[in-house]
Formats: C-alpha cells, sequence, structure tokens
C-alpha cells in the first residue's frame, strides 16, 4: 500500500479508523448472518466438516484398521461390519471413512491451480483486449473444446498418472473456465468511469487491474472457487474410477468403485454402493455451499 | 379519418364522475418478514379527460402508486388499506382473470425505456396486433387496426414499421409504438410512467404533443409520473405533490406551481433554476436534509425533519388538509407562515470570468472506424475556454459533445492535425502521454457517481490517492489536503471513512467533484453532472459548483442537456450539431436570441415549469446519421427555416455575427431576428391551443424512421 | 447470414488446428520419447529405438506436426500403435453406438429439463422451486459413474426392472435396445438434468420481470399467451448455448458409463486405448469429441442467432 492508512493527529481522533474497520467486519458478519440463515449452507459445511475430520482422525476412529483383511471375501452388511467387507475381507465402513483423503487434497488443489491460473489470465484477457485477448480467446474456445476426462486420460497416459499429474492436468483443463467467468466479470467492470478517473489521475495499467478492479471481482472469482472445487472432486474421482486418477492401495471411493463395480450383479452391492454415496454427498454439499454463496453474494 | 368516427360521443360534464379514484390507499414492502410502509394513505382522484401529474423525488411512492393503480406491483408489495376504483370496479378486489379484464379494457400503461417495453425477438406487427386480436378481433382486422394504430400516433411509413424489429427503430418511435399498443383499447385511464426519460428534449416535446392530442381524441384520464416538473405543467391540469409515500399538497397545475401552498412544494420549485436565473445573480434554494429511510415511522407531518418552519404542533398534531381555493387543496399548520421562507440573497460582485485564455482547440476532429465506416463525430471543432469562465455545451444526443470532452480529457484521441492547447503548450492526444501538470490541470466529474467511484475503497482514500498522483504529496500534507478538499465540499470525517455504497445521491457527487478538485484543476470537465440527482440535491451541487468557481477560478466545460441547468451555470453555450458548432456566444445572448435556427429549435423544445405559452417548433425527423451526413448545411434536413437551393449545397462558416457571437448560418443574424420576432407576434395571437378540429390538418406524419441501418458508403 | 456462418466456420477451422496443436502438444512433445513411455523405464533401449521407428516417432517433430495437422483437416487421424490401421474406421462403430446413447440420454433429459425450469421459474421462491433448484444442483453435482452405480443397485439388482448390462443382444428389436440403454442414458441424463433447468429457471425468471413481459400483460394476454409469445422465445436463448456446451461434456461423462454398463462405444474404446498406449486412438478420439463440441457450439450460435434478430441482423451487416 502507497498510502499509508494512519490517520493525521490533528482531526482523525480514534473514533474514525476503528469505525471504519468495525464497519467492515459488520458487513462481512452481515453476509454470514444471511448465509447461516440458509438451511442448505448449513447441510453442506455439516457434510464437508464431517469427511473433513473423519480423514484427518482416520484410524483413530474407524472401527476397524481400513487395510486390513478379516475374512476371506465379501461379507453382507450386519453385526460385526455395519457395511459389510470387500473382497479382499476389509470392512467397508472404516474404508469409506478414510476415503476421502486422497481426493480431498487432489481435488481443492486443482481447484486452486485453475482459478488463479483462469483468474490471471481472465484479468489480463478482460483489461487489456485487443490483440491479447483475441488470440488468448481463440485459445480458450480451442481449450474450451477439450473433453476434460478424455484429455486427462491421454495426459496420464503419457507422463505416468500421479497426483501431481492429477493436479495439473486438471487445474490447467479447469483454467480457460475459470479465465471466461472472470474476463466477463473484468470486462463489465472497466466500462465503470472510476477506470476511466484512474486513467485521467496517471494510474498504470497493472494498478488499475490489481488494485482497482481486482478487488471488486473478488465475489465472482471466490464463488468460482467453490464451484470448481466441487467439479474438481468430480473429475477426480471419475479419474480414479476410470483408473488413473488414484492409485491403489488407497482407500480412495472412485478407485473402491471401480474395484467392486463388477460384483454388483451377483448381489454384492455393499462395498460398491457405499463409497458411491460418499462421493454423491462430498460433491453435493460442495455444491450446496457454491450455490449458497453465490446467491447471497449477488443480492 | 376513421379514428375520429369511431370516437365515443364526448363524456357530459358528468358530475363526479371520476375515472381514477384512489381512496386512502396504504402499501408496504415486505422485506425480511417485516412490512415497510411506502404509502401512507394516498389519496386523489382523476376525472375522465383529465391529466393528473404526480410529482414528488424518487423514493417518495409515486411509481408506486401508478403501479397500484394498474395492479401490477412487485410480490412482496401488500395493500395495507385503502380502495383504487376504476369505474366504480375496486381494483385491489379483483380476482386474477378480472384483473386481467380490466387492463384488457380500461387501463393501460406507457413507460420509461420504451426500448425495453418491446420484444425484442418479435416484430413490431404482430406486437401492436395482438393488443387488438386479445380483444376479439380476427387477425385480418387486427393487422388493419395496427396499421392505423400507428398512423394514429403519427408514424411516418407505417407499412414498412410493422416489418420492422424493435431496436431498429429510435427511441422516439419505440415510445409512440408503445403509446399505440396501450391506446389500442381506448382505455379509461392511461398511465404514463416516466414516459419521456431518457428522450431528447426535441423527441420529448412531440411525445408530449402527442400524448396530449391523443387525450383530447379519446376522453381517456391520464395519470403522469414525472420527476421533470417541465414535463408535468405541459401536460397535466392538476397536480399532487408527494412526499415520503403522502400527497402533501394538490391543486390546478398553474395554481401549484405559481404560488405553492405547502413548504415541500415550495423548496422544491424554489430548487429549480427557473425565470433565467444565473449562478451571479443568487444562489439556489435547497432542502436541507434527506427523505426519510422507507419503513420510517411518521406519524404527524411527513415533511417536519426538514421543514424549516416546523414548530412543535408539527410534531405532535398531523396538518389538517387545508383548502387553498379553486379546488386545491394543501397539508400544513402553518400555510399562511410560508412567507418566512426566504430565497437566499443576491450574489454580488462575484464574476469569475477573466480575459485570460487556458483551452484552445483548433481544427479538432474526430473520427470513429466502425465496421468498415468512417464515422465523423467531431468535425474540425474550433473552441476557446477562458479562465473562470463556465462553457456550457448542448446538443441532442450523438452531437459530439461527449466526444469533444472525452477529446480534450485525452481519453479520445483527436484525428491528425487537431490542435489542442493548454495555456502555452500543446496538450498530448492521449492522457498517458500528457505530464502529470497537465493531468492536474484537466479533471472530470461524470455524471453517475456510482460507476464513478470504486464501491471497493473508502471515500477517504479515494481522495487521498487522487491527491497523491496529481500533487505528489505524501503523509501529513496529503491527509491535510483530503480534509481540505473534504471540508470544501462538506464533506464530514464521518462520511470519509464510509464506502460510495453507504454515502446518498448527492454525497457520492460531491465526493466525486472533490476529487476531480484533487489537484486544483484549472479546468473540469462536468457531463451531466446532476442528471442523476434529485433536484433539491442538484441544487446543492450547483450551488457547490459555482461556489468552488469563485474560490479557484476554476473553468468549467459543462454538458447538460438541462437547459435551465445550462443557463444558470454557464457564461457562454456552444450549441453543436453532428459533431460540429452551430452556434457559440455568451448565454444570455443565445438564450435571448436572435439564435441559430436549431438552438431555436431546441429552447422551444424543453417543457418549461413556467408555463409560458409557446408554439413549439418541430423538428421533422431524427438527427441523421453521422456516418452519411446530409450536405451542404448538416441541420438543413430538420430546418424549419431552410432556404431549398442554397442551404443543401454549401455549408456555411462559423463566422462571427456580432461581437463573441459565432454562428453557423446563411440567414443573417438581423433577418433571423426578424423571423423570430415575427413568430413571437404571431404566437401571442395565437391564446387558445389548437382545437382537436384543426389537430386533423397538422401533418400526420412527423415522425420518421431513425437510420442505424447500414449507412451507405460514400459514392 | 451467410457471411455470419462463413465467418462463424473460419473461426471453428482455427479453433480446430489451436486444437489440434494442444494434442500434439500433450502426445508428442510431453513425452520426448514416445517409444520409451509405451515400452516402460525398463526396456533395452534397442527396442526403444525400433519402436520409434517403425511407429514413425524418431522423425523430426514438425515433421510430425505438420503430419498431424494436416491429417486432422483431411480425416487421416493415424495408424494405431496396437494393430498399426488407420484408427477413424475402427472407431467409427464405436462412435455411432456412443451417439446413440447420449442421443437417448438428451432426448430423455432436455424436455424435462426445460419443463422444469419454467415450472421452477413461474413459482419462483415458493418450496416447489427451491426444491427443483435443490434437485438441480444436487442431480448435477453427482459422476456419472455415481449415478450409474445406484441406478444399478437400485433398479437393476434390487428391483430387477432393467438390465444391468448395456449391449442388447444382436438383432435386437428397437424397444428391447431401448429397454438395455435406458439405464445408463438415465445416469448421463440425470447429470445434465441439473445444468438445463437451473439455466431455463434463470434465463425465465429474466424474462419474466423484463418491460415487455408487462407490456404482454398489460395488453390483457393470459399467463398462458405471455408464456408462449413473449417468454418462451427470450428465455429459452441462453438454455440453448448451455445445451451445446454440454454436448461437449456429455461424450466425455459416457466413457466412465461405459464402463460401468460394459457399453462397447467411444468410452470402452478409449479405455482399452489408454491401457495400450495407443496415442493416436486416444488423439483420434479426443479431436473428435473437440469436433461434436465445437459442431454443437456452431449449431446453437445458428440457433441463437434465428431466435434473436437482433444478432441476426447485426451479423448481415
Amino acid at each position: 500500500m502507497d498510502l499509508p492508512a494512519t490517520p493525521s493527529p490533528l482531526a482523525r481522533v480514534a473514533p474514525t479508523t476503528p469505525g471504519a474497520t468495525s464497519e467492515r467486519t459488520q458487513a462481512r458478519r452481515e453476509t454470514l448472518k444471511v448465509l447461516l440463515r440458509r438451511p442448505a449452507f448449513i447441510i453442506g459445511c455439516l457434510v464437508m466438516i464431517g469427511w473433513i475430520i473423519t480423514a484427518i482422525l482416520g484410524q483413530r476412529i474407524t472401527p476397524y484398521d481400513p487395510f486390513n483383511s478379516f475374512s476371506g471375501g465379501h461379507l453382507p452388511p450386519g453385526s460385526g461390519h455395519l457395511l459389510g467387507t470387500d473382497r479382499l475381507g476389509r470392512d467397508v465402513l472404516s474404508r469409506v471413512m478414510v476415503g476421502s483423503r486422497d481426493v480431498l487434497v487432489v481435488a481443492p488443489l486443482a481447484a486452486i491451480v485453475g482459478v488463479v491460473a483462469g483468474t490471471l489470465l481472465g484479468l489480463v484477457m478482460g483489461f487489456y483486449r485487443g490483440l491479447i485477448d483475441d488470440v488468448l480467446s481463440r485459445l480458450v474456445e480451442a481449450f474450451l473444446a477439450l473433453p476434460v476426462i478424455l484429455v486427462a486420460l491421454l495426459t496420464l497416459v503419457v507422463l505416468g498418472s500421479s497426483p501431481l499429474v492429477v493436479v495439473c492436468v486438471v487445474g490447467i483443463l479447469f483454467t480457460p473456465i475459470v479465465a471466461r467467468t472472470v474476463r466477463s466479470a473484468v470486462l463489465s467492470e472497466r466500462q465503470l468511469d472510476y477506470v476511466t478517473a484512474a486513467k485521467l489521475r496517471g494510474e498504470s495499467g497493472p494498478f488499475i487491474l490489481t488494485r482497482e478492479i481486482f478487488p471488486n471481482v473478488l465475489g465472482p472469482t471466490v464463488v468460482e472457487m467453490t464451484v470448481r472445487f466441487g467439479y474438481a472432486i468430480f473429475t477426480v474421482a471419475t479419474l480414479s474410477f476410470l483408473g488413473v486418477g488414484i492409485q491403489p492401495p488407497s482407500a480412495d471411493w472412485g478407485l473402491t468403485v471401480s474395484e467392486e463395480y463388477t460384483n454388483m450383479i451377483s448381489g454384492v452391492w455393499w462395498p460398491t454402493l457405499f463409497p458411491a454415496l460418499a462421493i454423491a454427498s462430498t460433491v453435493v454439499a460442495v455444491n450446496l455451499i457454491a450455490d449458497s454463496l453465490q446467491s447471497v453474494l449477488n443480492e | 379519418m376513421t379514428i375520429e368516427t369511431t370516437l365515443p360521443p364526448p363524456a357530459p360534464a358528468a358530475p363526479v364522475n371520476s375515472a381514477l379514484k384512489v381512496e386512502n390507499l396504504s402499501l408496504a414492502y415486505v422485506v425480511r418478514g417485516i412490512p415497510r410502509p411506502v404509502l401512507r394513505g394516498v389519496s386523489f382522484e382523476v376525472r375522465p379527460g383529465e391529466s393528473y401529474g404526480l410529482v414528488g423525488e424518487s423514493g417518495c411512492g409515486k411509481s408506486t402508486t401508478a403501479y397500484a393503480a394498474v395492479r401490477y406491483l412487485p410480490r412482496n408489495a401488500l395493500i395495507t388499506g385503502g380502495r383504487i376504483l376504476v369505474g366504480g370496479d375496486d381494483v385491489t378486489k379483483m380476482n386474477d382473470e378480472q384483473v386481467r379484464q380490466f387492463r384488457m379494457h380500461h387501463a393501460s400503461m406507457v413507460y420509461q425505456d420504451p426500448g425495453a417495453a418491446l420484444n425484442p425477438t418479435t416484430k413490431i406487427g404482430p406486437q401492436v396486433a395482438e393488443a387488438f386480436t386479445v380483444l376479439g378481433q380476427s387477425r385480418r382486422t387486427a393487422e388493419e387496426s395496427a396499421l392505423k394504430a400507428l398512423k394514429r400516433v403519427q408514424i411516418a411509413d407505417p407499412e414498412r414499421v410493422l416489418q420492422r424489429y424493435p431496436h431498429q427503430l429510435s427511441g422516439g418511435m419505440q415510445q409512440r409504438i408503445v403509446i399505440a399498443i396501450a391506446l389500442a383499447s381506448d382505455p379509461k385511464l392511461l398511465v404514463l410512467d416516466e414516459p419521456t426519460t431518457g428522450l431528447d428534449a426535441t423527441v420529448e416535446a412531440s411525445v408530449l404533443d402527442l400524448v396530449r392530442k391523443l387525450q383530447a381524441e379519446t376522453n381517456a384520464a391520464v395519470l403522469l409520473i414525472a420527476h421533470n416538473l417541465g414535463v408535468i405543467r405541459t401536460l397535466c391540469d392538476r397536480v399532487g405533490v408527494m412526499y415520503a409515500g403522502k400527497i402533501v399538497e394538490e391543486g390546478n397545475a398553474a395554481a401549484v406551481f405559481e404560488s405553492p401552498q405547502h413548504p415541500y412544494t415550495l423548496g422544491l420549485l424554489r430548487s429549480l433554476p427557473r425565470h433565467g436565473v444565473r449562478k451571479s445573480q443568487r444562489e439556489l434554494s435547497t432542502i436541507p436534509g434527506n427523505l426519510p429511510q422507507i419503513g420510517t415511522n411518521l406519524p404527524t407531518c411527513v415533511f417536519v425533519d426538514r421543514c424549516q418552519i416546523a414548530t412543535d404542533l408539527c410534531r405532535t398534531v398531523e396538518p389538517p388538509i387545508v383548502d387553498t381555493g379553486r379546488g386545491g387543496w394543501t397539508r400544513c399548520h402553518y400555510r399562511e407562515r410560508l412567507g418566512e421562507l426566504v430565497e437566499p440573497a443576491a450574489r454580488v460582485g462575484q464574476e469569475t470570468v477573466s480575459g485570460e485564455q487556458t483551452l484552445a482547440l483548433s481544427g479538432v476532429s474526430k473520427t470513429f472506424h466502425q465496421s468498415g465506416h468512417d464515422v465523423p463525430a467531431l468535425v474540425k471543432v474550433d473552441l476557446n475556454l477562458y479562465d473562470g469562465e463556465t462553457l456550457g455545451l448542448v446538443g441532442e444526443s450523438g452531437s459530439g459533445k461527449s466526444t469533444l470532452a472525452k477529446t480534450i480529457l485525452g481519453i479520445e484521441s483527436p484525428d491528425a492535425g487537431s490542435s489542442l492547447e493548454l495555456g502555452d503548450h500543446s496538450l498530448a492526444a492521449q492522457s498517458a502521454k500528457r505530464p502529470t501538470s497537465d493531468k492536474r490541470s484537466i479533471q472530470m466529474v461524470f455524471q453517475n457517481p456510482d460507476s464513478a467511484l470504486n464501491r471497493g475503497w473508502t471515500a477517504r482514500h479515494i481522495l487521498a490517492r487522487s491527491v497523491h498522483k496529481l500533487t505528489g504529496l505524501k503523509g501529513k500534507a496529503m491527509n491535510e489536503r483530503v480534509d481540505k478538499l473534504a471540508s470544501d465540499l462538506r464533506l464530514t470525517q464521518r462520511h470519509l471513512d464510509l464506502k460510495p455504497r453507504q454515502l446518498s445521491g448527492g454525497l457520492k457527487q460531491r465526493l466525486a467533484i472533490a476529487r476531480a478538485f484533487a489537484g486544483n484543476p484549472q479546468i473540469v470537465v462536468a457531463d451531466e453532472p446532476t442528471s442523476a440527482l434529485d433536484v433539491s440535491v442538484q441544487a446543492a451541487i450547483l450551488n457547490l459548483l459555482s461556489d468552488l468557481q469563485i474560490k479557484s477560478k476554476t473553468s468549467y466545460l459543462l454538458i447538460s442537456h438541462d437547459l435551465g441547468v445550462v443557463r444558470y451555470l454557464a457564461d457562454r453555450i456552444a450549441v453543436m450539431y453532428l459533431g460540429r458548432i452551430m452556434e457559440i456566444g455568451a448565454s444570455e445572448t443565445v438564450f435571448h436570441g436572435p439564435n441559430h435556427p436549431y438552438t431555436e429549435a431546441l429552447l422551444s423544445a424543453v417543457p418549461n415549469v413556467d408555463g409560458e405559452v409557446r408554439q413549439r417548433i418541430l423538428l421533422e425527423g431524427d438527427i441523421p446519421s453521422p456516418a452519411n451526413p446530409p450536405s451542404g448545411c448538416v441541420f438543413n434536413t430538420r430546418c424549419h427555416r431552410v432556404i431549398r437551393g442554397l442551404c443543401e449545397v454549401t455549408e456555411p462558416p462559423l463566422v462571427e455575427v456580432e461581437p463573441g457571437h459565432l454562428m453557423s448560418c446563411h440567414i443573417p443574424l438581423e433577418e433571423l431576428g426578424r423571423l423570430q420576432k415575427l413568430a413571437a407576434e404571431r404566437r401571442e395571437t395565437l391564446v387558445t391551443p389548437p382545437s382537436p378540429d384543426t389537430t386533423t390538418d397538422v401533418p400526420a406524419a412527423v415522425a420518421s424512421e431513425e437510420t442505424p441501418a447500414p449507412p451507405s458508403p460514400p459514392a | 447470414m451467410a457471411r455470419f456462418i462463413g465467418r462463424r466456420l473460419l473461426l471453428s477451422l482455427v479453433t480446430l488446428w489451436l486444437l489440434a496443436t494442444i494434442v500434439f502438444i500433450i502426445a508428442n512433445v510431453l513425452p520426448n520419447d514416445v517409444g520409451r513411455t509405451i515400452l516402460g523405464p525398463f526396456a533395452p533401449q534397442e527396442s526403444v529405438d525400433a519402436l520409434n521407428e517403425k511407429l514413425g516417432t524418431n522423425r523430426p517433430i514438425l515433421v510430425r506436426y505438420v503430419d498431424q495437422i494436416r491429417g486432422v483437416f483431411t480425416f487421416d487421424y493415424g495408424d494405431s500403435f496396437v494393430n498399426g490401421r488407420p484408427v477413424l474406421p475402427q472407431l467409427a462403430d464405436a462412435i455411432g453406438r456412443s451417439a446413440k446413447l447420449a442421443g437417448l440420454a438428451l432426448i430423455i433429459t432436455i424436455p424435462v429439463a426445460i419443463m422444469a425450469g419454467l415450472y421452477a421459474a413461474r413459482r419462483r421462491d415458493r418450496p416447489v422451486d427451491r426444491a427443483i433448484v435443490l434437485l438441480g444442483v444436487t442431480s448435477s453435482s453427482i459422476p456419472e459413474f455415481v449415478t450409474g452405480t445406484i441406478l444399478v443397485v437400485v433398479v437393476g439388482v434390487q428391483l430387477k426392472l432393467l438390465p444391468v448390462l448395456a449391449t442388447p443382444p444382436r438383432n435386437a428389436d428397437i424397444l428391447t435396445q431401448f429397454r438395455f440403454l435406458l439405464l445408463p442414458a438415465l445416469s448421463m441424463a440425470i447429470v445434465y438434468f441439473g445444468y438445463i433447468a437451473r439455466m431455463t429457471r434463470a434465463g425465465t425468471i429474466e424474462v419474466l420481470q423484463a418491460d415487455y413481459t408487462r407490456t404482454a400483460a398489460m395488453k390483457g394476454l393470459t399467463t398462458a399467451q405471455t408464456m408462449r409469445r413473449h417468454v418462451l422465445r427470450n428465455a429459452l436463448i441462453p438454455t440453448v448455448a448451455v445445451i451445446a456446451v454440454q454436448i461437449g461434456y456429455l461424450f466425455g461423462g459416457i466413457i466412465a458409463v461405459e464402463k460401468i454398463f460394459n457399453y462397447n462405444g467411444m468410452g470402452q474404446t478409449m479405455l482399452s486405448a489408454a491401457q495400450r498406449k495407443d496415442i493416436p486412438m486416444l488423439t483420434a478420439g479426443v479431436i473428435i469429441i473437440g469436433v461434436v463440441y465445437m459442431v454443437a457450439t456452431l449449431i446453437a450460435d445458428l440457433t441463437i442467432a434465428w431466435m434473436n434478430p437482433r444478432i441476426r441482423l447485426d451479423a448481415e451487416r
């Protein structure tokens, strides 16, 4: 900040500056209050917090060791094993409880990569327009035409599967989508007269972009971040199901479904259904949060 | 004309036969489960053939009243009391089907922004015809009716217009079509909500003329909502003045506007620059304080908090309705004490203009390139600005006034060959290439403070940053400068810690002005600085602008469509048309005349609060496309004094016709003076307005299609 | 209109070129030794070289690039690394089967989703609307393979209503084919329901608040007439764009669905190509789906231009 926020000793005495900050925190508190009035938001948060806790505490709270075999094979849900055992005799409930560990690391990282890169790209495209925007827009258009899952498949075949590659591939494929959202936000922002006023007092492009415009497009960016997080879980789970995402011996939900789904036909549905429901609950929870955020910030 | 013959017989002078009767209407908006009162017992009636105007500042409830009358209210609106009677039926008690029948047969509405009022994906023909098929006409008949309806609203070439989409028509044309649809069922009640806001004065004038003519034909009751008091005065027989959800005064339009009987009405009218008052004569009156927030409990007089003659009585006892004669009344305890409200004293010896020239433009042109066509927005403009003067820039939209301002500011770069000089040196074309001293010298005040102020910054940050960038001051010196600016613009320390959205419209605009003055500018360009504000706030801003000018000798370039504002603030006036200056001269000379035919027409079009009897000069058609300007004098296609054979051949040069008065017209000044005097005399003999019979002699088509059509490439 | 289409086609070709370039970079530049990628880190260098020679992947990178780009525009997507035969004919049947599945999913989802969106918009903020919005959020966030799994367990295994494998017996009549395809198509349809319904709802709400809707109501039209004549066309414009984008994604999700239901379409072909590291097959798949996406958005743009005279007439200039 080139502007000292310190009040001049003369006129501004104590009440003003704290007044301003309290006003800001008050605004933030208002937003939170409105959010907390939405049952969808609360349910989403509770589910997410639940999965985060089980992922962190892991073996300390699971009824059995998730990686140990307790029987020769599938046991139906019932006494002893609440949700049954899988094909290797491992406790399904314990595995479902720790199954969020990998995806809850990989997916947020991928979302962050996509949102950070996309925001930077979108800011530049929206603000400078002209040739830069034209060229980048074509490129974005081409990236949007790429089928995410299939390109991820191709890349992971080429580079070999590792969590880092998954993060990068998913992140990069999300970049153009985020860029497009941020670009349109910047475009409508830069038409406003405060941008002209800034130019008239001689502000540089980067200053206007980062200090004047960026704070005002932060809202849509935060929403986009949450939405992308949901999609990242969606995509990573699908990749794991296809065998190119999280690798064994992880208890990852998508991976587990891919290992067990063929047994559904013979009536062994429990090792598949429970991790599937776990995925569903997580993605829905994130999207409920994103949807609430979006409607509250738009109000 | 068939329309005349299908008219119902004129209504007999029936006793108390009201078309619309609103009785003690109370209405609240439910916000987060809590009803917040917006209307607090509104009562008025409109008789058939009468125009009733509701005036008041934004937030007073006038639009809500209008929408309540046709039962088109937002879902969170709750009618908490009262009745709305149209032809004896209570609108508030109707079920959905009854409301539909009511809208189909008895009530119609015309609103602001005609472009949005027409379905963008359907041609005009079906949209107009639909208003007739819904009444039970066959498709064939409805199509014929649609054609007639367009002729009735005086649209030239109606067959072709029926085939168009809304976006291919000008705003004035769109509004005529909305009016045609509204009148399809010959409604008893026509509600007009800001029908001419956003239209140019010349178009506004013709739309108002049309409404008056059609009202005379149909004998409909008109309820007009407008923030522009001139529009109300032009169209209405009676007016109601609203404040905070209540009518505080009602009466004959002339009586209310000439001798207001309520402190609010008086304040509202006095805050307007009227009767040609100028900044050098006196300050404008303002109404202290702000409109109470929606939902505030106001048990007694709604205006009490801002009234300067209020006493304890006003706070404890609701004022009675006091008859003011001629059917008028006011809600005030102290009608006889209105004389205590005095206008600001005269200003003396505060002329600011000096002979020093500060800005000189010569041969400034600006051509835009649009899809392969050259569109000249400025054509060889020569202009000087002197120290401490205000130059008013007027003209219809598209005349190039904003482009001229942007070129001076360096937001648009002029074509090669243009010369801009500030004092003793020439100005770089682009703002970014100008040295800081030039940037601080020329600053701008924008029309809309919401857009002009970064909503993420506090007022203090906004000011401090401008001070820092333009003066290089830092730390304590910078803060002192910020405090000085704030106190000059009457902003308090508390205001400085707030973000723009926490400030009222007037405070925001003051902040924007303070920012423009951050570096002691020589020139401030003000583009419609008050058009987003209510009149009482506008008065305060205009006062501030002239005070600042007296203190700092800053020159203003003032762009405004409001000629009252221009006349109050400007020392000189430049009239622009199609990117050219048609006339420039001292403000009084230009207003008083003899003036350019275009200026003459522009001045005659403005609806006047003072209701002077004037004959309007109808400009034929819309502004031609700048891409394809008329040959010769660019105004010849619309000029009422055109000399055939000369004006369309040779473009008249801008020459000095008398000292300090330049004009671009073939007709000599003396001749213009003679013609205009003649017209004025003719006007005086024409005391009564033309009867409905004579209106049929008026050429049926005055509005022709606008030209967003492809400009034909130059031959 | 011709100029508009021409311009739009030209832009599509540029996009296609960029798309092919991106894919080329992934497949050829990232692994700078294709033979090594296929054979793994422990294979002897001689066999890697031999493989590169056989596959033509030892040629200079620019030559390969020009070759691939030319191939993209001349419908020559190269030869399979596995069997050495051109990939396109091998893909053709699989594409047809996948298109059948995807088409069925769209036919199921579009009308239902649009109706739901319209219904929700008309009853904005009421319980029905909230329920539809919630259903939309939920359905569009759950991955296809999860929906597929749940459907198989509930409808196929527990209720035994529909077959759990998608491939119908040979020469099955259309109704049987439909029965077999219903579950996989449903699991895709559910995801797209959410997107389309939400977009329709948002578009309709905006149009319902527009001034011209008020004009229609003030004419005295019934609600049904207003919806049909003024609301629908304007409200569905954004929905058309969303449907087009979803068609591209539809083919992305199809891979997992085909795996669950063991359906021998594009997705299964791609999965087995991935297991065998058949890079030309994979790149062909990516590009073909990219083309499908581009064609879908092209059709959508033309539809939107047809629906909205403003775009159409501006384009004609």
